[in-house]
């Protein structure tokens, strides 16, 4: 546990678009419009994020941020950052077509954020959790030794204080940048998950879409529960890589989160407008009688 | 013998003292000497290219078509006493993972790894290493029973990564790897990894947590392979050379970023040029390691292989 972390202190931060009130509404400046890349649907960008950033008109969910997974999720869109500091080193002193370093720090200049991963704690219904969920915009939620560190000082938090561990895993898999350190992350995550399940704490994985490659193969399928959002892209392989070994076409809705489900890999597949009461329904029944046995 | 193409000077001197012979046998002219000659310039060669090896010449040795693979490893191991064990008691018996009991001068041992398929027939009959959610689960599975019995594990890598097909997808394949990298961390007798070829990604982790990792000097382990990195971050085939380098994939690099725990020397030329070597090399390490690792106690072990992975990354705190 850092000391930075406890000395963090709690903040709120109540959302315009979720929590607003009607009236203020018509203030909003015209032209702010949210089209459904689904359906084509319009509606103004308020009542989209309100309704949880799903198209009224075909429940596509659309692609969010732990910020806003955060708020919809924490009672009163109340919660503390758990190392919201720490940055990417560059393990290798890589270059692609850029620098790996220039890469961080652009994309940190042009999302706000640290990385691709934050973890927060607070309470869902009343249940103490810690959330830690991905965030695409940062170099396609790949998983690098930030997400790593994060994931395991979340779970070392959750051990501590005797509460729930979620997981929104959003990602393209490892981040190629940081090679083989990368590649371990999958192993430090697994390793941690089995101490949280040795403190009998439960681990709900949420998958979103895309869920893919190496978050695929290490937590995200590492659940007690796997849960996924509707038509979530989730797979091992993507499926552009799996087209091109099979040399056909793949069949309808292949890799869809309705297809794992009906593969036997999730839980339920969960709307975003549920996922919070049904995340408060699981923490409460699988911890009842645990909680019961210890006091 | 299959020569790389950076092996060229020691195919012709090869053929030069092919010929050299042959004159003995068909003239009957002495030609001892140069014979010896022919064979000292021939081990000098070879020291002098294998000294300087690139990221991307390593990557192509440890696919050396002639290199021992891992079935040939079990075996020589063992004196020949490997039997091995098949099936995932689910789905079917995944060709591309093979495991099975052995002992080890003496010892019990389960042996776990990836089986490339020694001709063109048995690699497809193999999938070239590529194992299904099958195949790790068989590996567990042997993992598991080998745990209830108090026997070490040792896994032998080698794979271009686990198949990305079709009906991989439909059983698991996300969920079988991620299932035995978690269960591995629970595994409560010593295991030891070897890297004796290619240690492609998820697939290679797959069968990849121990207390011991070791990788053979000219293998690679990464998380993706040069041809696939350079076609993504580089947008071209053509920088396979680029990405080997950048991603730091051999064995020293791996060792010098404490990402494993050591590396087995292989022959000079590497392993394809002498398998008894290779194969005693390999013998030696994995013996010691077994030696030091059962002398601790099964949690203390636990303890430390968590810790070791934990370990693992960089980052500005
Ligand atoms: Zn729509």
């Amino acid at each position: 546990m850092s000391v930075q972390e406890e000395e963090m202190s709690w903040f709120k931060r109540i959302r315009k678009g979720i929590l607003t009130e009607t009236e203020d509404k018509k203030e909003t400046p015209e032209g702010l419009w949210y089209k459904c890349p689904s359906c084509k649907n319009i509606i103004r960008s308020e009542e989209h994020a309100e309704n949880y950033y799903v198209c009224p008109n075909c429940q596509h969910h659309d692609r969010i941020g732990s910020e806003e997974y955060f708020h919809i999720l924490f009672d009163q869109g109340k919660y503390r950052l758990l190392n919201p500091n720490i940055t990417s080193g560059d393990p290798l002193n890589f270059t692609d077509t850029k620098k790996y370093t220039d890469r961080i720090r652009s994309v940190i200049a042009n999302t706000g954020l640290k990385d691709a991963i934050e973890t927060a704690a607070g309470r869902i219904d009343g249940h103490e959790a810690v959330i830690a969920c991905m965030d695409f915009d940062f170099i396609g939620g790949s998983m690098g030794s930030v997400v790593g560190e994060k994931i395991a000082r979340a779970i070392d938090h959750c051990i501590k204080y005797k509460k729930a561990f979620i997981i929104i895993s959003k990602s393209g898999g490892a981040r190629m940048m940081e090679g083989a350190f990368s590649l371990m992350q999958m192993a430090k995550t697994s390793a941690k998950l089995t101490q949280l399940s040795d403190a009998q704490l439960p681990y709900i994985s949420i998958l979103t879409n895309p869920t893919t490659g190496g978050v695929t193969a290490s937590f995200a399928m590492l659940g007690d529960l796997n849960i996924a959002e509707p038509k979530a892209l989730i797979g091992f392989a993507g499926p552009r890589v799996v087209k091109e070994t099979i040399k056909k076409d793949l069949p309808e809705g292949f890799q869809t989160a309705e297809f794992v489900l009906e593969t036997g890999f999730l839980d339920k597949i969960i709307h975003r407008k549920d996922m919070k009461h049904q995340l408060a329904f699981f923490i409460d029944t699988l911890t009842q009688n645990v909680k019961k046995t210890k006091k | 013998m299959v020569y790389l193409d950076f092996e060229e000077p020691i195919k012709l001197l090869e053929e030069q003292l092919e010929k050299t012979r042959e004159i003995t046998e068909t003239s009957g002219v002495d030609t001892s000497k140069s014979v010896k000659e022919l064979e000292k310039t021939i081990a000098k060669t070879r020291k002098d290219i294998y000294s300087k090896l690139s990221a991307w010449q390593k990557v192509q040795v440890s696919r050396h078509p002639d290199r021992p693979y891992v079935l040939a490893y079990m075996n020589a191991l063992s004196d020949n006493t490997f039997v091995e064990l098949h099936g995932d008691r689910n789905v079917k018996d995944d060709k591309a993972m093979v495991g099975g009991l052995a002992k080890m001068d003496g010892k019990p041992v389960m042996f776990i790894g990836q089986q490339k398929g020694i001709n063109a027939k048995m690699r497809l009959y193999r999938n070239f290493g590529m194992a299904n959610p099958e195949g790790y689960r068989k590996a567990l599975r042997l993992m598991q029973t080998a745990d209830k019995f108090n026997i070490p594990i040792v896994c032998f890598v080698d794979t271009p990564g686990a198949y990305p097909g079709l009906e991989a997808e439909e059983r698991g394949q996300g969920e079988a790897i991620a299932r035995n990298i978690y269960e591995m961390f629970r595994i409560k007798v010593p295991i030891i990894v070897v890297i004796i070829g290619e240690g492609a990604s998820g697939g290679a982790l797959g069968i990849g947590v121990g207390d011991r990792v070791f990788m053979l000097e000219y293998t690679w382990y990464s998380v993706i392979s040069p041809e696939s990195c350079s076609s993504i971050l580089f947008r071209t085939w053509d920088e396979k050379e680029r990405a080997a380098e950048a991603l730091k994939l051999t064995s020293d690099d791996m060792l010098n970023n404490k990402l494993i725990d050591g590396v087995i020397r292989e022959p000079e030329g590497g392993a394809h040029t002498n398998h008894e070597e290779s194969y005693a090399n390999v013998k030696d390490a994995v013996l010691k390691a077994l030696a030091e690792l059962e002398k601790l106690k099964p949690e203390k072990r636990i303890a430390l292989r968590i810790g070791k992975f934990e370990k693992m990354g960089v980052f500005n705190d």
